[in-house]
């Protein structure tokens, strides 16, 4: 069970860069742990150098709605960015496009991304940038982001707004049809290859 | 009205459909490795779920594994594999060990196994399982969630893709190679311009090409943001699986080759998309950016961001030239490199191999250059020293390695120094990529070899002429 998503509002933070891909985001030595914890020291680890960087800035301390140029989270399919993302603290990203596999494992975990016309994400960058340590107010329900005087529609698709909002897992939801996948199974051709480790050697 | 390829292999495998849900697809092939797995298999522990078909699941090491010879010393990157060996005799899945004929790069492997075959739905906690579509599955990468909902289920819930063709007719020019050919397409499409879709790539181009050279272009759609490409199976693609390991046998074969030959897009199919590129005009691409849609003919110099009309690109390119060190109007073929990569799952395949000894045979490379070979799997390492392209590789004064994704990402000792310059025939010149402010270019296995010869940006074509005076970037 994920926690439900309903509405959030935290501060926002304003990181004006496009193709933020997932080895930005958290790069591969951070890899190596085994378990889910521990990934917020990589966040963003080599921007974090910078000390302008906006992550160190201290009116954007305790951020939790990221907001970004367009095609965040392209490239390698590493869960560990959304791990990064949330274990540091951020709850909702906002872009106006998101990279496929990183959309599809943010809404695994419950890390809310939120599709916003790009001319709408100027204003709240701007607006951030202007206004350190404003919040910004994500609903789930309306589909809407909220940041000062700026009322922005946001997309994402309904069956991963329905999982949010309910916190529902997939394994589970994909079990209920448990029969289904017995069936299909029993149907596939034979001629499918199995994995057997007594199988030969490859060739080149 | 007809089916696209994509939407054939994708309507052979729905298990569950609903209205408002995601179709519920069935995975034929699911690819294991390391680094994306030990959470997924913790979770199947924490909920007492066991692995539904180890049958159909197979594992091997490779982003972590040193490329030389000697024990890992890295503690945390020996917990990984140990944990993946764990977990695999745990939960009983074939387990491809370093130092063992079956280990290599993930995606190097399923194909050489004859694992990977037309009209299967494979997935990898890996972006790069792209690759597969190259026999025509549908092949995407997938997170760790998915992964173990994958293990737990055998399925994945998905929404359908759209469809974009990628029809390259015509010749390819002598020197021009597959990684040209992808490199030109993100460079036309986009790193954002696949999101979404499946691509399928097609025309005289692409079937004339070899396995190797569909695998490369299926390797890189992941960079034009698309999650799959495919190619049709065609004789091209019988004849490498024939008599593979895991190929088909006698009756099963002549079944399955009915099957195969069914996967078409049929001439009534339509795309949501299509991008047509002539084959003739293209020439050798290499990046000079921080992302793999950041690329120029050889021939030409580092772009002026003030060229770029879009604010958002021009930003970007400002940052990537400060980020590479690199001036606008510098010829490509004036930056000087300090080490050359080849190997990874784009090109680490044994016509890569082939292609760079070719070049490089009875030549050494630059003074001073570092130049890493890392063969793409144990078998090819194997059937490259059957050739004697070691010879070749390491007369040139190449380092001869062992098989691993190596330098195409910081994660196991191959890695590049701050600002330290390479050019590579990998697939991705993110920032850091290959090692904490490390600089990439990405290019071809033959401007690979070329470029190591002449220590500047360069293809085999400019082999005959002295090379240019080394120049610094700035």
């Amino acid at each position: 069970m994920m926690t439900p998503f309903t509405a959030h509002t935290g501060v926002g933070v304003p990181l004006r860069r496009s193709n933020v891909d997932t080895d930005q985001i958290i790069p591969a030595h951070f890899l190596k742990r085994v378990s889910r914890e521990g990934f917020e020291e990589g966040l963003f680890s080599r921007w974090r150098e910078d000390p302008t960087f906006v992550l160190n800035q201290p009116g954007y301390a305790g951020g939790s709605v990221l907001v970004t140029g367009p095609d965040f989270g392209t490239g390698s399919s590493r869960e560990h960015a959304v791990w990064a993302l949330m274990q540091y603290g951020f709850r909702v990203v906002v872009s106006a496009r998101f990279g496929d596999i990183f959309r599809g494992n943010s809404g695994k975990q419950g890390l809310l991304t939120a599709e916003v016309a790009q001319p709408d994400v100027e204003l709240i960058l701007k607006h951030l940038e202007n206004n350190p340590g404003a919040e910004v107010t994500v609903d789930l329900t309306e589909r809407t982001v909220v940041a000062g005087d700026i009322h922005a529609a946001f997309q994402v698709d309904d069956y991963t707004r329905w999982r949010l909002l309910n916190g529902l897992d997939d394994i589970s939801l994909t079990l209920r049809h448990a029969d289904e996948i017995d069936r299909f199974e029993s149907g596939r051709p034979a001629f499918t290859p199995r994995v057997t480790a007594a199988t030969g050697e490859p060739g080149t | 009205m007809g089916q696209t390829l994509a939407e054939k292999v994708w309507a052979s495998h729905v298990v569950h459909r609903a209205e408002g849900e995601p179709d519920l697809l069935y995975i034929d092939l699911h690819l294991v490795h390391e680094v994306t797995s030990p959470q997924a298999f913790e979770g199947l522990r924490a909920a007492g779920r066991p692995v539904r078909r180890p049958d159909l699941t197979v594992a091997t090491e490779d982003h972590n594994v040193p490329t030389t010879l000697g024990p890992i010393t890295d503690p945390v990157s020996r917990t990984q594999l140990e944990a993946l060996k764990r977990n695999c005799a745990e939960f009983g899945i074939v387990h491809h060990e370093r130092g063992k004929l079956g280990q290599g790069i993930v995606h190097v492997i399923g194909p050489e196994l004859g694992l990977t075959q037309p009209g299967m739905t494979i997935v990898c906690g890996d972006s790069h399982t792209s690759t597969h579509g190259a026999f025509g599955a549908l092949a995407f990468g997938i997170g760790t969630s998915e992964v173990e909902h994958v293990l737990a289920t055998q399925t994945l819930p998905l929404r359908p893709f759209r469809t974009m063709a990628i029809t390259v007719e015509g010749e390819l020019p002598p020197g021009v190679s597959p990684k040209d050919i992808i490199l030109a397409v993100i460079n036309r499409i986009g790193t954002g311009g696949g999101q979404g879709y499946v691509l399928e790539y097609r025309g005289s181009a692409i079937e004339a090409l070899s396995m190797e050279g569909r695998m490369t272009i299926c390797n890189m759609s992941i960079e034009a943001g698309a999650r799959a490409g495919m190619v049709a199976p065609d004789e091209t693609t019988f004849a490498y699986l024939k008599d593979r390991p895991h190929a088909p046998q006698g009756a099963d074969w002549d079944a399955a080759l009915e099957w195969w030959r069914s996967l078409r897009t049929d001439p009534d199919a339509s795309f949501d998309a299509e991008v047509v590129i002539d084959a003739a005009e293209l020439t050798p691409y290499v990046t000079w950016g921080t992302n793999p849609g950041q690329s120029v003919p050889l021939g030409e110099a580092v772009p002026d961001p003030a060229s770029f009309g879009d604010e958002d690109a021009r930003q970007a390119a400002e940052r990537a030239l400060e980020y590479m060190d690199l001036r606008p109007g510098t010829s490509m073929r004036e930056i000087a490199v300090d080490t050359v990569f080849l190997g990874s799952c784009t090109n680490g395949r044994i016509e890569d191999l082939r292609t760079a000894a070719e070049v490089l045979r009875g030549r050494r490379v630059a003074d001073g250059l570092r130049m890493l070979v890392v063969p793409g799997s144990h078998a090819v390492r194997l059937q490259a020293e059957a050739e004697g392209l070691d010879q070749v590789f390491t007369e040139a004064g190449a380092e001869w390695r062992l098989a691993g994704c190596s330098m195409c990402l910081g994660m196991n000792p191959d890695q590049l120094s701050p600002q330290e310059r390479c050019a590579s025939t990998s697939n991705r010149n993110f920032e850091g990529r290959q090692g904490a402010r490390s600089r990439t270019h990405l290019v071809s296995p033959a401007v690979a070899a070329a470029t190591a010869l002449r220590g500047t940006l360069s293809s085999p074509a400019d082999l005959s002429e002295p090379a240019p005076r080394e120049v610094s970037a700035r």
